[in-house]
């Protein structure tokens, strides 16, 4: 049975890494469901690519980071923060579809 | 640096301004520290600030941070440095941070010695680089042109610690820089010292934040870095708060692309031998970052250009038949304004925000059908001219009230408005121009100026 993503991660959020980038991280709960999610590559670029409805080019970075029990995605911004357009000018309210990923 | 003596670092605030319990504050100071920093500044608020030099944070705040933080530091002889005075660094931006401390000087009856180090870049050096071919942009980011060097209003470049470390060595009590690499207002002065630049860097990073790297976080209070010869410790200042593993690496992932490697003025922190250990009383321990110079020593420059003038106009529908079909509504709207003005031109740009739709997603909603009881529409004018932009506005705001869409039974006005006057000039609008990496070729582009204060009176 595939189980929702707040199962396994307890912050889910996303910044400006710039004005140019977007960024989002899944801090898991433990240790297990890092070590799960990395192994069985559950967040990887294609998904990620599905997830967020955007080309998987424009998805610049994926790093998972121990340390944290984290997975980083990095992606282009549709536009320069600020730029005419703009919606959400520090980037922090972008992580609505990453609450939907299941395993 | 005997073999390991501590250096203390106070971090009131996440950003000047932004404020800190006065309990706290206290707190850090009872624990004698080496150096006071503070952070100003952030691209975060977007390109305005930077552009149309005026500060994001609040005068009334800022003073008084500042006057915990001055007072304290001159009348206990710690150094205090601020990077990124006035939200932005620029020529303005310090200016606007030195009046607030003079003005503290005076208040006080301080007197001490203040290096304030200028960030700006002139428009010739970075156009002569840019002809040169040592100007390359960041990732996703354009191509600059000489056309948008030149409309660019102001331009900064982060400094690194080498700046401050001169104005330290000049026995400067205060240091007031322009735009800065957030880490290295605390960093500066314990290299100067001889603590390791990685570690010294890697606690700046964290600090540059305050108390938002503890659990739980906050951007208005205070946090203390205690830099050894092969780790630093993380202290919380307050007894709501501590640091954990969890806590603080979670905090290396914030706003950066990869967590791994940091790049900065001059090099990058590796993090890849990075350990964080818990030492007990909320206290987390950092060992193994280490500083990798990088071949040639470049600055990241940061500008704005105006690009027009916005008008905006805030209204509701609370209308089933107008929610139903709002896609389409707006998009014969725009096509009826369209067709109203022949002359106009491409530079003229509508924008309908639509909360409730995808005001906050806009093009990456992947929601497509939600329906809501009720909509917000912010009509946005984004013109060449602050007429122009109120024009728009105002025609598209009436435009859309008696609009008489397919369906409509409605018929008295698709809008509820909650003000009058219902239209708002926001002014100029500006974007980034500048976001690159240049290579100074080895030119000094940055030196401080001492200003000495006797009693409160700035010495001339």
């Amino acid at each position: 049975m595939k189980r929702n993503i707040l199962e396994a991660a307890k912050v889910i959020r996303s910044k400006n890494a710039g004005p140019y980038e977007l960024t989002f991280d899944i801090m898991f709960k433990n240790k297990e469901f890092y070590e799960m999610f990395k192994s069985q590559q559950i967040i990887n670029r294609k998904q990620m690519a599905g997830v967020l409805k955007i080309d998987e080019s424009d998805i610049l970075n994926l790093v998972w980071f121990a340390p944290a029990n984290a997975v980083k995605i990095t992606i282009k911004r549709p536009i320069s923060s600020g730029a005419p357009g703009e919606t959400d000018i520090y980037g922090a309210q972008q992580h609505a579809p990453l609450l939907g990923i299941e395993f | 640096m005997s073999n390991n003596e501590e250096f203390r670092v106070l971090s009131p605030t996440a950003i000047l301004g932004y404020g800190f319990p006065e309990a706290s504050f206290k707190r850090g100071m009872e624990r004698k520290p080496h150096l006071i920093g503070v952070d100003a500044g952030s691209t975060d608020p977007g390109p305005y600030y930077l552009g149309a030099g005026k500060s994001f944070t609040d005068r009334a705040f800022v003073k008084r941070d500042l006057r915990f933080m001055i007072r304290e530091g001159v009348k206990n002889g710690i150094p205090v440095v601020v990077g990124t005075a006035g939200g932005s660094g620029a020529a303005p931006h310090l200016e606007w941070c030195r009046q607030i401390i003079v003005e503290i000087a005076k208040e006080e009856k301080l007197s001490f010695k203040m290096g304030v180090i200028a960030s700006d870049v002139s428009k010739d050096a970075v156009k002569k680089a840019l002809r040169e071919g040592r100007i390359s942009p960041l990732a996703c980011v354009p191509e600059v042109t000489e056309q948008m060097i030149d409309e660019t209003t102001y331009l900064v470049a982060q400094i690194g610690i080498e700046p401050i470390i001169e104005a330290l060595k000049d026995g400067c009590n205060v240091v007031l820089a322009g735009r800065c690499y957030d880490p290295a207002c605390f960093a500066a002065l314990p290299v100067m010292k001889g603590y390791s630049e990685g570690l010294a860097l890697h606690m700046g990073k964290i600090l540059e934040c305050a108390a938002i790297a503890a659990t739980p976080g906050s951007g208005a209070d205070c946090a203390l870095g205690i830099l050894k010869k092969d780790s630093f410790i993380l202290e919380a200042l307050s007894p709501k708060r501590k640091f954990t593993c969890e806590s603080a690496a979670a905090h290396t992932l914030y706003e950066k692309s990869d967590p791994y490697h940091l790049p900065g003025p001059g090099g990058s922190i590796n993090l890849e031998g990075c350990s964080f250990t818990d030492v007990g009383d909320g206290r987390v321990e950092v060992k193994g970052s280490v500083f990798e110079p990088t071949p040639k020593y470049l600055i990241k420059l940061e500008g704005a250009r105006p690009i027009g003038y916005r008008s905006v106009s805030i209204a509701g529908t609370r209308d089933p038949i107008m929610i139903a079909g709002i896609e389409k509504i707006l998009g014969e709207v725009k096509q009826q304004l369209k067709e109203m003005s022949p002359d106009e031109d491409r530079d003229k740009q509508l924008f309908f925000h639509v909360y409730g739709k995808n005001g906050v997603m806009g093009a990456l909603e992947p929601l497509q059908n939600a329906t809501s009881h009720e909509l917000c529409i912010i009509i946005e004018a984004l013109c060449p001219t602050q007429e122009q932009a109120d024009t728009l506005c105002s025609v598209a705001r009436s435009t859309l009230l008696h609009y008489g869409y397919e369906g409509r039974i409605s018929t008295a006005g698709n809008l509820a408005f909650p003000f009058s006057p219902s239209d708002i000039k926001m002014g100029q609008v500006f974007e980034f121009s500048l976001y690159h990496l240049m290579d100074p070729n080895g030119e000094k582009l940055f030196t401080h100026r001492i200003e000495t204060f006797k009693d409160g009176d700035l010495l001339k």
